[in-house]
């Protein structure tokens, strides 16, 4: 029994395809959860991230599927996600209806409506082929993971970067996480605090927007949306957030993790493991649930997290 | 007699005005939408209404199909009363049902069918209480867990559902293949109504009696009250005593367990043909939350509004003969939830803006300043 668990062990750890799909489900977690944190760290937990991924990757395999221009599609992912991020921040940022209504509603919303379109204009699309980087990409067992990916998925490697300038060395930046922490005194020097809230909100949608465009583009072949495309892959980048005690680097590292649960569940099959199929599914969900258990108490959340500011109201 | 006040009364007029405009705009918006895919319109409402309400018998299946939503509705009340996102009916109904399942099929009787009631409740306050516990134990907010539960409950009772020894029926004669779980026996089933050609289970009474049940509890009783304060002011809350964390607790386990509760009635009231399938809450879940969104919290606005979404929910059976994807519903639903969220804010946004800043407080003492060290 434990030889056999070390021996599929061994099969996990020595498999290139392990890695690169792990890599991929990281990935397109990490562009929403990015976008994500920079919410949260202003203070909205927001839960619509799923409809702008849906809403992403949707209008991005449509758009795909006409003009068959990766880029073009990409962009109009994002564009789709920014507009469900400006229903989610004037719902909740501007009239102050309570965000997680708004953003159920919109999940519930979007999903229904991409279900719809779908049947009049069905979205099909093939992954991108892999790029290789030279000699890299020929390194042991992590070499096409790192180098040999469908190029979409290399836009996360600018996006963390300007996401942490951003946030930490604009003055944008600096007043997003002050409204995130304290908005009665951002807003007492002159913030304007549900402004900053909104634009970090449009901020998560353009790369929940891009990741959902990358998820199909990158990841999956569809051939017609479904449900299960996008999943609850939103939530479980929130997850990813908390795990990384709202840090830019902790986050990313949670949707490698996390990322690698939803590889597991995959690739056991193909590697010659039977798995309950259901069991299986759950891992990701249970794992993101336990590490969320783990790591929400050790570190310190946005003080004003999912509080709405109504100048007036303490 | 007292007057009624001009300023009030223009404002509940402003109200309805707002409301009356934004469910036009959403009921043109989903037309439009059905016109831009090609879709006849005229028909989807005819078919939606057909299946709902005119067709003989159709009445007995849209006030069944309402019962679950009113039920889960009034657990998710309970929730928001005490300040607490439950978003995770679906996932408590599953289990709910579940654990319904387990004890309706292990053994008959009408003690039975209480038992499998009981059950759905005990099946739904645990899944609810796991998210109580990470609330309250680790600081993890609700709104991420119970939704992550969702999925692990409806992949959970997928999994109950391969194997003989736990759910799946052991019949070698079951009508096909599929991973169903035996069939409940008749005594385990609720009762029905037989109304002018319409069946309606007894389950419906149930529901209106939790109505206001739940009305009198969150309104009229000391705990209520608690709740209450506890979800306005949680600091408030703790200095007048209320113990926070086994209040809120409480009511998350409690909203867990009604939402399991209507999990056990859809089983025992026959949706699924009295049998637990995979995907069997059928986004009951989801939708009895909206119908407590669009009731603004009010258990016995949940009525009539749980009604509407249960007449969707039938009448969308009926869309597969014009030939517009059923999904429509959801995006009406939708767009109907949004209808009414949004004129009391906009009120309220017009009133923050047109009223005058509060003047400042005057009072009978000098103001002194304190200058200390």
């Amino acid at each position: 029994m434990i030889a056999s668990l070390f021996h599929a062990i061994g099969d996990v750890t020595s498999s290139r395809a392990m890695y690169e799909s792990a890599i991929r489900f990281g990935v397109v977690l990490a562009f929403a959860a990015i976008g994500e944190w920079v919410a949260e760290r202003s203070g909205t937990l927001n839960i619509s991230i799923q409809a702008m991924m849906i809403g992403g990757a949707y209008t991005s395999a449509v758009t795909w599927s006409s003009c068959h221009n990766v880029p073009v599609a990409l962009i109009a992912g994002i564009v789709a996600g920014v507009v469900v991020a400006l229903v989610q921040a004037h719902l909740s940022h501007q009239l102050a209806i309570d965000q997680f209504v708004v953003g159920l509603t919109l999940n519930l919303f979007v999903l229904g409506l991409a279900l719809f379109l779908d049947s009049r204009w069905s979205a099909i699309t093939q992954v991108v082929k892999p790029t290789r980087v030279p000699l890299l990409a020929r390194l042991p067992l992590v070499g096409t993971a790192l180098f040999g990916q469908p190029w979409p998925m290399y836009l996360v490697v600018p996006i963390v970067p300007l996401a942490w300038w951003l946030v930490f060395r604009t003055r944008w930046g600096l007043e997003v996480r002050s409204v995130g922490d304290n908005p009665q005194s951002a807003d007492v020097s002159g913030i304007h605090v549900n402004k900053r809230r909104r634009q970090a909100i449009l901020f998560a949608g353009a790369t929940s927007g891009l990741g959902g465009g990358v998820l199909v583009l990158g990841q999956i072949s569809i051939n017609g949306y479904e449900n299960g495309h996008v999943g609850l892959k939103g939530i479980i980048a929130i997850a990813a957030v908390i795990f990384g005690g709202w840090t830019l680097r902790g986050t990313v590292v949670g949707c490698l993790v996390f990322g690698y649960f939803f590889a597991l569940q995959q690739t056991l099959p193909v590697l010659g493991y039977r798995v309950n199929a259901q069991l299986s599914a759950t891992l990701p969900y249970a794992v993101a649930l336990f590490f969320t258990a783990v790591f929400a108490t050790r570190t310190r959340q946005p003080r004003a997290l999912a509080q709405p500011f109504v100048r007036g109201l303490t | 007699m007292t007057r009624p006040d001009p300023q009030r009364l223009r404002r509940t007029m402003a109200l309805v005005g707002l409301y009356v405009l934004s469910v036009v705009i959403a009921l043109t918006l989903a037309a439009v939408l059905i016109a831009i895919t090609g879709g006849p319109w005229q028909k989807v409402l005819k078919a939606l209404l057909d299946g709902s309400l005119l067709k003989p018998g159709r009445w007995g299946d849209t006030l069944a199909g309402a019962t679950p939503l009113l039920v889960v509705a009034l657990g998710a009340i309970i929730a928001t009363r005490a300040g607490l996102v439950n978003i995770g009916q679906e996932g408590q109904l599953t289990v709910g049902a579940a654990a319904a399942a387990v004890v309706c099929t292990s053994f008959s009787g009408p003690f039975a069918l209480v038992a499998g009631l009981v059950a759905g409740v005990v099946g739904g306050a645990v899944w609810a209480a796991l998210a109580a516990l990470l609330k309250f134990g680790r600081k993890v907010p609700e709104v991420i867990t119970t939704l992550l539960l969702v999925f692990v409950a409806s992949q959970g009772t997928g999994y109950l559902l391969t194997r003989t020894f736990l759910l799946l029926d052991p019949d070698p004669n079951k009508p096909n293949r599929s991973q169903t779980s035996a069939q409940l026996g008749t005594s385990t089933r609720i009762g029905r109504i037989h109304l002018f050609g319409n069946e309606i289970p007894w389950t419906v009474v149930g529901a209106l009696v939790l109505a206001i049940v739940v009305s009198v509890v969150l309104h009229r009783t000391v705990w209520g009250f608690r709740l209450t304060v506890l979800g306005r002011n949680a600091r408030t809350a703790q200095r007048i005593g209320v113990p926070v964390v086994i209040a809120g607790a409480t009511a998350l386990a409690l909203s867990g367990g009604v939402a399991g509760l209507a999990g056990a009635v859809m089983l025992t009231s026959g949706s699924a043909n009295f049998r637990l399938t995979p995907g069997f809450s059928n986004n009951v879940g989801w939708e009895g939350l909206l119908v407590a969104l669009v009731a603004r919290n009010r258990p016995l606005m949940c009525i009539p509004v749980a009604f509407v979404f249960g007449a969707l929910r039938t009448g969308a059976g009926f869309l597969a003969s014009t030939g517009v994807e059923r999904s429509i519903v959801d995006v009406v639903r939708a767009l109907l939830v949004l209808a009414m969220l949004v004129p009391p804010a906009i009120l309220a946004l017009w009133e923050r803006r047109t009223s005058p800043p509060p003047a400042p407080v005057s009072t009978d003492e000098p103001i002194v300043s304190v200058v200390t060290a």
